[in-house]
Formats: structure tokens, C-alpha cells, sequence
């Protein structure tokens, strides 16, 4: 019964949002407020009804009610509460209705944080947003529901995999979703002004807020993802260039592009064409992303010929989503205007260089995750392209946009001088090479990316020291503390945003310039000395989880006779999958981890084991969450709470107020 | 400089930056293109010399032995036509299992055994190395894989 209301809510939510998606937009079409009032009830019905259905799927799960088919296919009746709550996203069905779910929760939001907007301009977004909604419905409705019914129903379940039991991946699709969704609230932006033909600099303030919450929410699950691969996979990598992967940073890209260049249209009207075009790129990528990785198409592309309706599906919803897009942008973007001019020299010319990289790269990306689906597709081939590629793309396109990163914040709007900006950079610089050249020779040993990889991190350190100093210098206010609490909030979101920046150079470049790896076998209270570290072997012992048996390797380690830890590595078999999954053990620290796991069990108690020492690596989370934290802080500036209490866009007023600030 | 001449200069700059990228793009991705090969294909000596490949199919049950280092282990990777041998020095991942698909990466030896570099397993759920997916189709007709609380496959 709970999964037929669920089924029949999300039903409901469907006529909901085809009523959003209509009414409003016409009725901003033809100017009569009482459709496009239609638009705020509806977003919140909407929100309702699909939590609705959310709550029966959560109830079936926790009540184990294997009659419906994905309860039965992603759970069993072993599988821990918890678990059982974060397999409703741990398949196709589920996450699409996770999707819908948070797609909901945003256009709430929408609805009560936009009193300040035109009606028109909300009803179209929320008449976008609406739309949206109606595919993922339909989708879902159609060709994955969730509250299929399983008759006769399954005695037991199949289980949750287990490399998703882990409390990181309980918590990693909702914000990596939150984040893809938020586009959503961007591209509906987007697309509202292009329907109501205005772009202006305060269209720019009231996307920028919700676009940097989003870019916040997908840095996090980004960062969340790769934590989870580095501990929950057991060989201590933290990025693969999985297609996975690359689905949930392309996005990232896009949106890293999207949040600078909206600060030019913030600031100085211009780039507007451009920032509509990465909003919808955006979100087109975001979209991208979830059918790549909850389709199968990755698994494999002939998971499509199973069930050739869902593949349709997506195929004509992306047509239709991105396709109809760019047509409403080629028709209607020169209608919006380029916005002013500048000389290449300048802020504007710098953040566009950074943009071109940043979608440079984004393109790199994109070739190299859909090139052998194609191939595959066509049957012409299987090929696979390696994580070098890459690695070779990323450095040469990456290096000059972090430089211009520390040059940006000091450059002026319009036209800046292009000696006087060495001149006001020459310490940093100086520094920076410095530094960069030595330090590796005390760390051990030099390289030329170790080197790089420093000199980068340090010159974002150093020059946002001397952009700070300059500011500071020029504010009113008599003490140092006044005067560092008159900076607007939004520049020291970017200085923390940037200065997360160079961490994580710093953990990338560290790990991969100085972690020491080892594999061996290891008996029984034989030891094994890395990166200084010594480590005793003292056997394994068996024992039994809720879902899995396992064994549990007990390791000593010291450091110049010192005891630092005691480390349990293990090897678990999950019973019902039959799944072998190796747990590893992780001593963190701030200047490294220790990293330990078990490989296979070898004759007298001895097992294979990889032990790692891993420099620096929490600096690469870190350095993300520091971003993240950037936007938020960004997004807490008054000029946007000013924004919300205005009724009315009072552009020049808000423009001349802004003139001090920056990003 | 009329605003004219501006235009050319960035319009030529942009170019050039285009040119360039893609140039690094393209070299680097032709260089990284691994391709990949069935035990049948390297039978027939279709493969490349001197260059890195994959190859995909079922480790054959009964084939894995282990080095008394306990790392270097041997196996053999078949189609269920022809059979290759597969030298690996390291710890395999948990998804390694006779009678299951697997991808190997690495160069052939002179004596035809694959000297695996990399034994490849993918953080998915739904794990199925895509390349060996065709000879475990095969596979799943010769013996149906059962297991008692399989009901379905909703895929």
C-alpha cells in the first residue's frame, strides 16, 4: 500500500509540474499575473508530494518490504538501518528519485529567497525548474520506477554492494546531487532572461549567490568522492580519471568558469552572452553526469540495447534540454548584448583567459571520457584512454590560469598597467621562485613538478599577501583589526576559496612527488620500514560483522622506537553478494597518512599487504572543503543580503556600493 | 592602436592559444590511447609490438597459482577460445576472482605470456569490466550463475 501513495505522489508531482512548467511562463508571456502567480504554490506542492513519495520508498525500505523490486534488488535483510536508508540512492531508480527530490527542495528555496525578483523573471524560473522536473517524472515514471512491485515478492533481498557501505557514500550522491541540481537553479536563470530578453548586471547578482551555494555543494561531493575511493577502494589513490570521476568534475569545471565569469557581469555588465552560455553548459554537463553514471552506459554501452526504452529516453531528454537551450541562446543572446568593452590587459581580460583554460580543459575532459563510448558505440573498437592523457592535459592548461589567479585580485577593471603590476608583484614573485626551487632540496629530493607544484601553490599564498596589504593600506580606519573587518566578505571568500586552491597543489604535488609505496608479504611478526615508519605484523584474527565475516590484521607501528599506533586493516567477505572487500586502515595526519591494507591470505598466517606513506595527502580534501568554505563565505556578503531585502533592482546604486568590492 | 587592430590582436592570440591546446590535446591523447584485445585476436598475433594494450576476458578456474613472494602470481585469460597466459607482480584487486571477467594491462613477452602492469578493477557498483563483458555473456549461457537470493536483474 505505502509504495502505491508513493508511486501515486510522484504521479500527482508530474501533473504538478507540468502545470509549473506551463501556466507561468505563458502567463509571463502575455503579462497576466494571476498565471504567474500559479508558479510559487506549485514549486511547493511539488516539494511536498515528492517528499512524499521519498518518505515511502525510505518506509519500504526500512520496513524490508522485498514485494517492490528495487527494495529487493538494493537491499537485504542483514543490511544495517542506516545502510538501508542510503540505498534508496544506491541505484538507477533511487537516485533519479533523490534527484527529483533535491531538484524540489531548490525550487523551494527559489521560492521563498525570491521576493526580491520581478514576478516575471520568477515565474519563468520557477517555469524552467518546473519543465525539468517534468522530464526527470516522466523518466522515472515510465522506464525506472522505483515502486515497481515484485510479485511474487523476493524471500530476501540481493543486497546493497558493498563498496557502497560506507558511511562516506552515504552522504556523497545527496551533495554531489545538490550540487548538480543547483545548476539548475543557474541555467533556470539563464534561461528566464533570455525568455524575458533582459540581462543585466542584477540578473548576474541574484544568479551569482544560488550558483556559488551549488559550486560549494559539488566541490564538497567532489572532494567526498575522492575520499571514499582513497580509503574505501584499498590502493590509496585519490583521483583515477574514471569516467565516474570525470562525470562530477566536468560540471565543476563548468561551474568554476560560470562563478567568474558572473562576477564579470556582476561587476562590469559584461561577458553576459558568455555567462549564459557556461550556465547552460553547466547544468548540461550536470545532467550528463547522472545518466553516464546511473545508466550503465559505462559499464558498458550495450546496457542501453537491455532496455533500449531508457536509453531513448536520455538521449531525447539531453537533445531536448541542451538542444532546445543553445537554440533559445542562438536565437535570443543577441538580444542580450556582449556588454562593455576592455583591453586585454585588465581583470576582464585575465578572468576570460581563465575561463578559456577552465573550458579548455573541460573539452580535454569531455574527449577523453566520451571518445571510446562513442567508438564502443559504433562498434568500432574498444579503447580506453589512460590516466597519463590526463595528467599531460592538465598540467600545461592548469599552470597558466593559477598564475593569472594570483595576478587577477590585482589587476584593474578596464585597463591595468602591465609594468606596474610586475612591479607590484616582483616580492611575490621573487618568493615564489625561491622557494619553489629550494624547498624540495630539504624535503629529499627535486623535480621539476615538485618544484612547479610549489611555485604555484606559493605564488597564490604570496600574492594574495600583497593584494591584502595594498587593500589594507587604502581602507579607512584607524586600527589594523577595523580595517581588516571592513573587507567586504565576498573578497575574503576568494581569498579563502584561492588559498584553498593552494593547498590542494600543495597535497597533489607532495603526494605525488614524495609517497612511498610497498607491496610485500608479511609473516607473522615480521616488520617493514617505509617513509621512516616501522611496521609489525601481528597476525589476523577472524571475526563476524552484521552482513560480512572478516578478518583483522593488527599492525604496530613506530618511529625511531617510539609506538605511534596500532592500525586494523580488513579484509571483509560480504555473504550475500559474496563480495570480497578490503577495509583498509588509515592513520591520518596533518604532514601524512599511513596507510595500510590487506592483500590475499597466504600459507602460515602470512597475508600480502600494502603499506603506503602518503605526504601531505589530507591537504587535497582539505584544500577542496577550504574552497567550498570560500563560497560560503563569498555568498554571506551583505551586498547579496542587501540584495534580498530590495525590492526593486536598484542598479546603479548597487554598482556604485560594489565598486570597492571584489569578486 | 584603433580599436580594430585590437580586435585582430585578440582574435590572433585566441587562435593561436587554440591551436596550441589542442595540438598538446590531441598528441597526448594519441599517445594514450590504450586499445584493447581478445585472447583470440592475441592468438592470431594482431596486437601491437613494443606498445602497451589490455586485454579482457575470464580468468580460466583453476588457473591462478602464487610465487612463494606471495605477490607475483600467474593466471591464465581466456575467451573461451583461446588462452593467454598473465605474469602480475602485486596485489590483485577485490573484485579478482576465477571464473570472473577481468582487464589486464600491459605488454606481451617474448615468450607470448602478458606481462600485466595493471590488473584493472573500477569503483562501480555494477562492476563488469565492459571490455571482458561479451566473453562473460558467453560464460553466463554455458552455467547459469545462480544464487539463491537473485531474484531479478533489474538492468
Amino acid at each position: 500500500m505505502i509504495p502505491e501513495i508513493g508511486h501515486f505522489a510522484l504521479i500527482l508531482a508530474l501533473c504538478v509540474a507540468v502545470v509549473q512548467g506551463s501556466l507561468p511562463i505563458y502567463g509571463a508571456a502575455v503579462g497576466s499575473s494571476t498565471l504567474m502567480s500559479v508558479a510559487k504554490p506549485a514549486a511547493r506542492g511539488q516539494f511536498l508530494l515528492v517528499l512524499l513519495a521519498f518518505c515511502c520508498l525510505g518506509y519500504a525500505f526500512a520496513a524490508k518490504d522485498f514485494s517492490v523490486l528495487y527494495v529487493a534488488a538494493t537491499s537485504n535483510s542483514q543490511l544495517p538501518l542506516h545502510y538501508r536508508i542510503a540505498a534508496i540512492w544506491g541505484a538507477h531508480e533511487g537516485s533519479l528519485l533523490l534527484w527529483v527530490f533535491i531538484l524540489s527542495i531548490w525550487m523551494v528555496a527559489v521560492s521563498f529567497f525570491s521576493t526580491h525578483l520581478p514576478e516575471a523573471m520568477r515565474a519563468r524560473i520557477l517555469g524552467v525548474m518546473g519543465l525539468v522536473s517534468v522530464g526527470f517524472l516522466l523518466f522515472m515514471l515510465t522506464v525506472s520506477n522505483p515502486f515497481e512491485r515484485l510479485i511474487p515478492a523476493a524471500f530476501d533481498g540481493r543486497d546493497l554492494n558493498p563498496l557502497l557501505q560506507d558511511p562516506g557514500m552515504v552522504i556523497h550522491p545527496p551533495m554531489l546531487y545538490m550540487g548538480y541540481v543547483g545548476f539548475s537553479v543557474a541555467f533556470s536563470f539563464a534561461i528566464a532572461a533570455l525568455l524575458g530578453g533582459t540581462l543585466d548586471a542584477a540578473w548576474a547578482r541574484w544568479s551569482r549567490p544560488w550558483t556559488t551555494v551549488a559550486w560549494c555543494f559539488l566541490t564538497v561531493g567532489v572532494a567526498m568522492g575522492s575520499g571514499w575511493a582513497y580509503y574505501e577502494l584499498g590502493w590509496g589513490g585519490w583521483w583515477f580519471w574514471d569516467p565516474v570521476e570525470n562525470a562530477s568534475f566536468m560540471p565543476w569545471l563548468a561551474g568554476t568558469a560560470l562563478i567568474h565569469s558572473l562576477a564579470v557581469t556582476d561587476k562590469r555588465g559584461g561577458f553576459k552572452a558568455w555567462s549564459v552560455l557556461l550556465a547552460i553548459l553547466a547544468f548540461s554537463l550536470s545532467l550528463l553526469g547522472t545518466f553516464l553514471v546511473r545508466s550503465g552506459v559505462l559499464t558498458s554501452v550495450h546496457a542501453f540495447a537491455t532496455d533500449p526504452k531508457r536509453g531513448l529516453f536520455i538521449l531525447v531528454f539531453l537533445a531536448v534540454v541542451i538542444g532546445g537551450s543553445l537554440v533559445l541562446y542562438a536565437w535570443r543572446a543577441p538580444r542580450v548584448g556582449l556588454g562593455g568593452g576592455f583591453s586585454i590587459i585588465s581583470r576582464e581580460g585575465m578572468l576570460l583567459a581563465n575561463n578559456v583554460l577552465l573550458v579548455a580543459a573541460l573539452g580535454s575532459v569531455l574527449l577523453g571520457t566520451l571518445y571510446p563510448l562513442f567508438l564502443d558505440a559504433l562498434d568500432l573498437g574498444k579503447i580506453s584512454v589512460g590516466p597519463p592523457y590526463f595528467d599531460t592535459v592538465f598540467v600545461p592548461l592548469m599552470t597558466p590560469a593559477i598564475f593569472l589567479m594570483g595576478i587577477g585580485p590585482l589587476a584593474q577593471w578596464k585597463k591595468t598597467s602591465l609594468p606596474e603590476l610586475a612591479t607590484r608583484l616582483r616580492w611575490a614573485f621573487a618568493v615564489s621562485i625561491v622557494t619553489a626551487l629550494a624547498l624540495p632540496f630539504t624535503l629529499g629530493h627535486w623535480t621539476p613538478l615538485v618544484s612547479l607544484g610549489l611555485l604555484l601553490a606559493i605564488w597564490i599564498v604570496t600574492t594574495a599577501a600583497v593584494d591584502l596589504r595594498e587593500r589594507l593600506a587604502h581602507a579607512d580606519g584607524s586600527s589594523l583589526l577595523g580595517r581588516l573587518a571592513a573587507m567586504p566578505r565576498s573578497y575574503w571568500g576568494m581569498v579563502l576559496a584561492h588559498c584553498g586552491v593552494a593547498l590542494f597543489i600543495v597535497g597533489v604535488t607532495m603526494v605525488k612527488g614524495f609517497e612511498v609505496e610497498q607491496d610485500l608479504r608479511m609473516n607473522v611478526g615480521q616488520t617493514a620500514t617505509i617513509g621512516g615508519y616501522t611496521f609489525q605484523f601481528d597476525g589476523t584474527q577472524q571475526y563476524k560483522g552484521p552482513n560480512y565475516i572478516a578478518a583483522r590484521g593488527t599492525f604496530r607501528v613506530s618511529q625511531d622506537g617510539r609506538d605511534v599506533t596500532v592500525m586494523y586493516p580488513e579484509k571483509r567477505r560480504y555473504t550475500v553478494q559474496n563480495q570480497t572487500m578490503t577495509e583498509a586502515a588509515i592513520s591520518p595526519g596533518f604532514a601524512r597518512d599511513l596507510y595500510v591494507s590487506l592483500g590475499e591470505p597466504l600459507d602460515d598466517g602470512a597475508w600480502s599487504v600494502r603499506l603506503y606513506h602518503k605526504p601531505f595527502v589530507d591537504w587535497i580534501w582539505g584544500g577542496c572543503l577550504i574552497m567550498a568554505l570560500g563560497g560560503i563565505l563569498a555568498v554571506s556578503d551583505r551586498r547579496y543580503r542587501l540584495a534580498w531585502r530590495r525590492k526593486e533592482a536598484d542598479v546603479p546604486a548597487a554598482t556604485q556600493m560594489a565598486r570597492q568590492t571584489v569578486s | 592602436m584603433k580599436p580594430r587592430h585590437k580586435r585582430f590582436i585578440l582574435i590572433g592570440l585566441g587562435l593561436i592559444a587554440l591551436a596550441v591546446a589542442s595540438m598538446l590535446v590531441l598528441n597526448a591523447f594519441q599517445s594514450n590511447l590504450v586499445f584493447f584485445f581478445t585472447p583470440t585476436q592475441v592468438a592470431n598475433a594482431e596486437v601491437p609490438k613494443g606498445r602497451g594494450f589490455r586485454i579482457g576476458g575470464m580468468v580460466e578456474n583453476g588457473s591462478l597459482t602464487r610465487e612463494g613472494d606471495g605477490l607475483t602470481v600467474h593466471f591464465v585469460v581466456t575467451d573461451l577460445a583461446k588462452r593467454v597466459p598473465v605474469t602480475f607482480k602485486g596485489i590483485l584487486p577485490d573484485l579478482f576472482k576465477e571464473g570472473k571477467g577481468v582487464v589486464a594491462q600491459g605488454q606481451l613477452g617474448a615468450d607470448g605470456t602478458f606481462l600485466a602492469s595493471e590488473v584493472l578493477a573500477k569503483h562501480d557498483e555494477n562492476y563488469m569490466p565492459p571490455e571482458a563483458a561479451d566473453a562473460l555473456a558467453k560464460a553466463k549461457t554455458a552455467g547459469a550463475q545462480s544464487s539463491s537470493t537473485l531474484v531479478v536483474n533489474p538492468r
